[in-house]
């Protein structure tokens, strides 16, 4: 710490006598993910390339979201950057919230940013916010599991074989199961997950009226699959896991496959932390036989500066310094390739030196096989994949998730919680004026 | 006889009362445990209860990235302030009821409690946009207030309770020898409850230490204290029941640490009235 | 014995703490009220006209409404039985003479001082975790299956988290009060051979009756908003969402704040409900 003062204090002064620019301090809100630590601790270049100082608010997922959106709402203007996600970018952007981002420099080379992250973070074509790490979602699975079992994972499987797999290489008396994937209530855990396996069946949230479809069969279908799959091959107790009880267990070496955010590949597979880091293997995302969507989902996040900041541009420049390419080579020197923000650039999975990362082609692939604009098999008036880029969402999808959570716990029957979220989702979007 | 039996029963008591505390202390323990090992030892089964390779990694992790002492200022300055604030604001209010009680007195008093159960979250937006207009957003001073108003109505009830045990011939033998309403206050009747307004003071810097709510939703980065420190270590992606346990072990030392020197005072001084 | 000059003088000494409880319950409230009839949706451009009393139909006739109310009144009612329970247990305990008094008398109030952000982490993953946490360890351990605590047991769960946290502060109450019984009843009682449990029931118990409406008030005003505890633990999933829990739902997460503020007043009046109960009950004990 002191070391760091010091540094910033060495700065500022020969910025003084050279006359240079004029420093300000920054304020940005982020999450508390390993990247974005990173790119906190990682901020002293910035401050030695432009003068400018950034003091960090880093809290974790959920009370940042609620912090963030109070803030920008009542324009507060506590923040100079923003970090937020694919599902708020285009809301606040619309709402005139957020500065255009149309001005980076030619440097910057925006049009090095991978399509899909560039048009999730834009509304009307305008970029409002600059992505910092991208995901979609893949089978990540154990190639010894699987041998074992007898069975080759296809590159694209289907979900019938995916259960198939996963009742076969389940071993409960020796704590493995087969499959292991989010039931937790929350619109950005388990909420997320059952919405691309709804889409992968054929279901959406709602018609091109906005009418909620969860009496359709195709959920009935979906849920259905779900949760006979994880009753035979999934952990016990899964309608409370999430991405991290999921990643505890998939490295204790505790599941066969798990499905989820291909940012998840790291750390599967850092040996430091993981028991399996050798044996994994990593497939797209399943599809249910016949349907052309696959259970990919779409995120970033992204940082965006709230328009009623007053240092519009040294936010600017300290978003270009952290989304550039010359950050990831800074990160790549310091933790090497495999730490690097992932799936914001083009240019990075052209890299000869980030080809030999295992999981680097296919999260690429997953990446590009999601389309936020046309998410579903039948046409919806949304867009977004795992989640409806509306403002009602996070809220009836919370709602809606803890039902399913109730139904994965056995508390409810499919049909009792595919009825109530009809009945909530209709409510909803009646009270929001749909 | 009568010694070996007494001695036999304070025997039992002390195993008795160190077991349960062991075990109302443990969870804390194990969090300090836990601080000391690797992520990877954190969750390994069986678990590692002594014997694993102790680490100072998570704290130094910690303190790298976090300005700990920063934290723990505000959070010194916003417990400390508003209770201060509050005892300055609440004495001559439960002095005048202690000692010049009228009807309504008790009415005012179970009032000013209920004004603690309107749902914080509720007036989250209102708070926050009168934070904006008056320019009190993250900064120690807008949350001393707000935490003083929080707690006041304890702070009231708890004096108002110590005041009335004081007899109050002693007051109208103080002014018999004319003593001011000031000099009355300051000289004779807050000695006489300075154990109880230690309590009180106590009390109060552990429920404004420990706020979350609002100390979380209305500072950014300057203000913030120990429980915006937390709020940066819990759930993460990937492993960090370690991270959080030094996290935490560094949260609550400073006011387990006050507890400590301060628990003969806590036992004495927690009456609210409740002893006759 | 109050002179006309000392009741004037105690109006004037109460104004500030009165007048500044007043501003800070009223400015609010009134808010409060006002965004209850609005449309109020801040992501959708703010308030957007007057809504009459549809926000309060529509809190009111939720699914989710009723089950809140009872999930609130469980978990307070629960938490006050385990922490007065036990809390006159232990009070009477440390009341004992034993070795090591002081270092015991810290150890069983040190989780009051514990964020509740804090305990709700470590009970939920190093205790309840039904993987990782030491619970499902020593279940292991004799052989038993892992209870999923935050599925099949979320009331228990969040009581048992709760009343770990206040039950300090109900113990320490209750111990101040014990300390101020008189010994020599007791021993006259014991002289006349009455038994353990008598003595309990007919001299420590009444004398307690006090402190124990304290320990009922000051919790349910507490307990009434918890929030924390449930946040980290099950998120409002498995049928824990309590009164204040579904407000935050709707004001932050559905950024539906109209809606949210006539559920807050709800609240207010549930809140108020209890604490005319309250009174009634506690009003005669406390009459100072």
């Amino acid at each position: 710490m002191y070391l760091r003062n010091a540094l910033r204090a060495a700065t500022a002064l020969s910025l003084l006598t050279a006359g240079g620019a004029f420093a300000e301090t920054i304020t940005i809100a982020t999450v508390n993910n390993g990247d974005m630590i990173r790119m906190q601790g990682l901020s002293e270049d910035f401050t030695a390339k432009t003068g400018h100082t950034v003091e960090w608010v880093t809290l974790e997922e959920n009370v940042l979201r609620q912090r963030v959106t109070t803030d920008i709402t009542t324009k507060g203007g506590q923040f100079d950057i923003m970090t937020i996600g694919m599902y708020e970018t285009p809301i606040w952007g619309k709402n005139g919230w957020l500065v255009p981002l149309d001005d980076l420099s030619a440097d910057y080379d925006v049009d090095d940013l991978l399509p899909a992250m560039r048009s999730g973070l834009s509304y009307d074509g305008t970029l409002y916010a600059a992505p910092f790490y991208g995901e979609s979602s893949m089978i990540m699975y154990r190639t010894d599991l699987m041998e074992k079992a007898g069975l080759e994972m296809p590159e694209a499987p289907t979900w019938e074989f995916i259960r198939e797999a996963a009742a076969a290489m389940t071993d409960r008396a020796n704590d493995i199961n087969g499959i292991c994937l989010r039931g937790k209530a929350g619109w950005g855990e388990g909420g997320a997950f059952i919405t691309v396996t709804g889409n992968s069946f054929g279901a959406r949230w709602f018609d091109e009226d906005w009418n909620a479809q969860f009496d359709q069969p195709e959920w009935a279908e979906a849920l259905n699959f779900f949760v006979g799959m994880m009753n035979e091959s999934g952990p016990a107790g899964y309608a409370t896991n999430g991405f991290n009880e999921n990643l505890s267990l998939f490295q204790q070496g505790k599941c066969g496959m798990w499905i989820d955010a291909t940012v998840a590949a790291s750390f599967v597979t850092n040996p430091n932390d993981s028991t399996v880091a050798d044996k994994v293997g990593f497939a797209l995302a399943p599809n249910h036989e016949g349907v052309e969507k696959r259970a990919n989902w779409l995120w970033a996040w992204a940082l965006a500066i709230p328009a009623g900041s007053q240092k519009t541009d040294a936010a600017k420049q300290f978003i270009e310094w952290a989304t550039s390419k010359s950050y990831i080579e800074l990160v790549a020197s310091k933790e090497g390739w495999a730490n690097v923000p992932p799936g914001a650039r083009i240019s990075l999975y052209e890299n000869p030196n980030y080809k030999d990362i295992p999981f680097a082609k296919m999260t690429l692939d997953s990446i590009n096989a999601a389309d936020p604009t046309n998410p579903t098999v039948k046409p919806v008036p949304y867009v977004g994949i795992q989640f409806v880029a509306i403002p009602e969402f996070a809220g009836i999808a919370t709602d809606v998730s803890q039902e399913f959570s109730a139904a994965y716990a056995g508390q409810q029957t499919v049909e009792e919680a595919l009825e109530k979220a009809q009945a909530i989702t209709t409510d909803a979007m009646e009270a929001a004026g749909y | 006889m009568a010694r070996a039996v007494t001695s036999r029963r304070k025997t039992i008591n002390t195993a008795l009362a160190w077991g349960v505390g062991l075990i109302i202390f443990f969870p804390i323990l194990w969090t300090i445990l836990t601080s000391f090992k690797t992520e990877g030892d954190a969750i390994t089964y069986p678990p590692k209860f002594l014997f694993f390779d102790w680490t100072l990694e998570n704290y130094s992790i910690v303190q790298d990235r976090s300005d700990y002492m920063r934290y723990l200022w505000n959070s010194v300055i916003i417990a400390g302030g508003s209770t201060l604030l509050g005892i300055i604001i609440a004495v001559p209010a439960a002095w005048s009821m202690a000692f010049v009680p009228s009807k309504r007195t008790k009415d005012i008093l179970m009032w000013m409690l209920s004004t603690k159960m309107l749902p914080a979250v509720g007036v989250l937006y209102p708070i926050y946009l009168m934070f904006i207009k008056l320019g009190l957003l993250d900064t120690r001073i807008g949350l001393v207030i707000v935490l003083m108003l929080i707690n006041l109505p304890i702070i009231v009830w708890m004096l108002y309770t110590y005041f009335k045990e004081i007899p109050g011939e002693i007051l109208e033998a103080a002014r018999m020898d004319g003593a001011s309403l000031k000099e009355e206050i300051l000289y004779v009747l807050t000695p006489m409850a300075i154990p109880g307004i230690a309590s009180t003071i106590l009390l109060n810097v552990i429920l404004a230490w420990n706020e979350a709510f609002w100390t979380l939703n209305l500072t950014a980065a300057k203000a913030g204290p120990l429980t915006a420190f937390i709020a940066s270590y819990s759930s993460p992606e990937g492993l960090f029941y370690a991270k959080l346990s030094a996290a935490s072990t560094m949260a609550i030392a400073p006011i387990l640490i006050l507890g400590w020197f301060s628990q003969k005072q806590l036992v004495r001084g927690l009456t609210f009235g409740a002893v006759k | 014995m109050a002179t006309k000059a000392s009741r004037s003088a105690a109006r004037v000494m109460m104004a500030p703490a009165v007048i500044l409880l007043l501003g800070w319950m009223l400015v609010p409230l009134i808010m409060t009220l006002w965004f209850s009839v609005r449309t109020y949706l801040p992501l959708r451009g703010g308030d957007l006209g007057f809504a009459g009393i549809d926000n309060y139909i529509r809190f009111l006739t939720s699914s989710a409404f009723w089950p809140a109310v009872v999930a609130t009144l469980t978990i307070v009612v629960g938490a006050l039985l385990i922490t007065v329970v036990f809390g006159v247990l232990l009070a009477i305990l440390l009341d004992q003479p034993m070795w090591g008094q002081g270092i015991v008398r810290i150890l069983v109030i040190a989780p009051f001082f514990v964020m509740p952000t804090v305990s709700g982490l470590v009970w939920k993953n190093m205790f309840l975790d039904s993987v990782n946490g030491l619970f499902a360890h020593v279940f292991k351990f004799f052989g038993a299956t892992p209870v999923e605590w935050m599925i099949d047991k979320p009331f228990f769960s969040i009581i048992l988290i709760v009343s770990w946290q206040w039950l300090p502060f109900a113990t320490l109450i209750l111990l101040t009060a014990i300390q101020s019984l008189d010994s020599e009843q007791l021993e006259a009682a014991e002289m006349d051979g009455a038994p353990p449990l008598k003595r309990f029931w007919f001299i420590t118990i009444p004398h307690l009756s006090r402190a124990i409406t304290v320990v009922l008030l000051i919790e349910t005003i507490f307990l009434l908003s918890i929030f924390a505890e449930i946040f980290v633990t099950t998120a409002g999933a498995f049928g824990t969402k309590t009164l204040t829990y579904l407000i935050f739902q709707r004001v932050l997460e559905s950024q539906n704040v109209g809606l949210g503020s006539a559920g807050g007043v709800y609240a207010i009046i549930l809140a108020n409900i209890v604490a005319f109960f309250l009174m009634r009950i506690v009003g005669k004990n406390l009459d100072a």
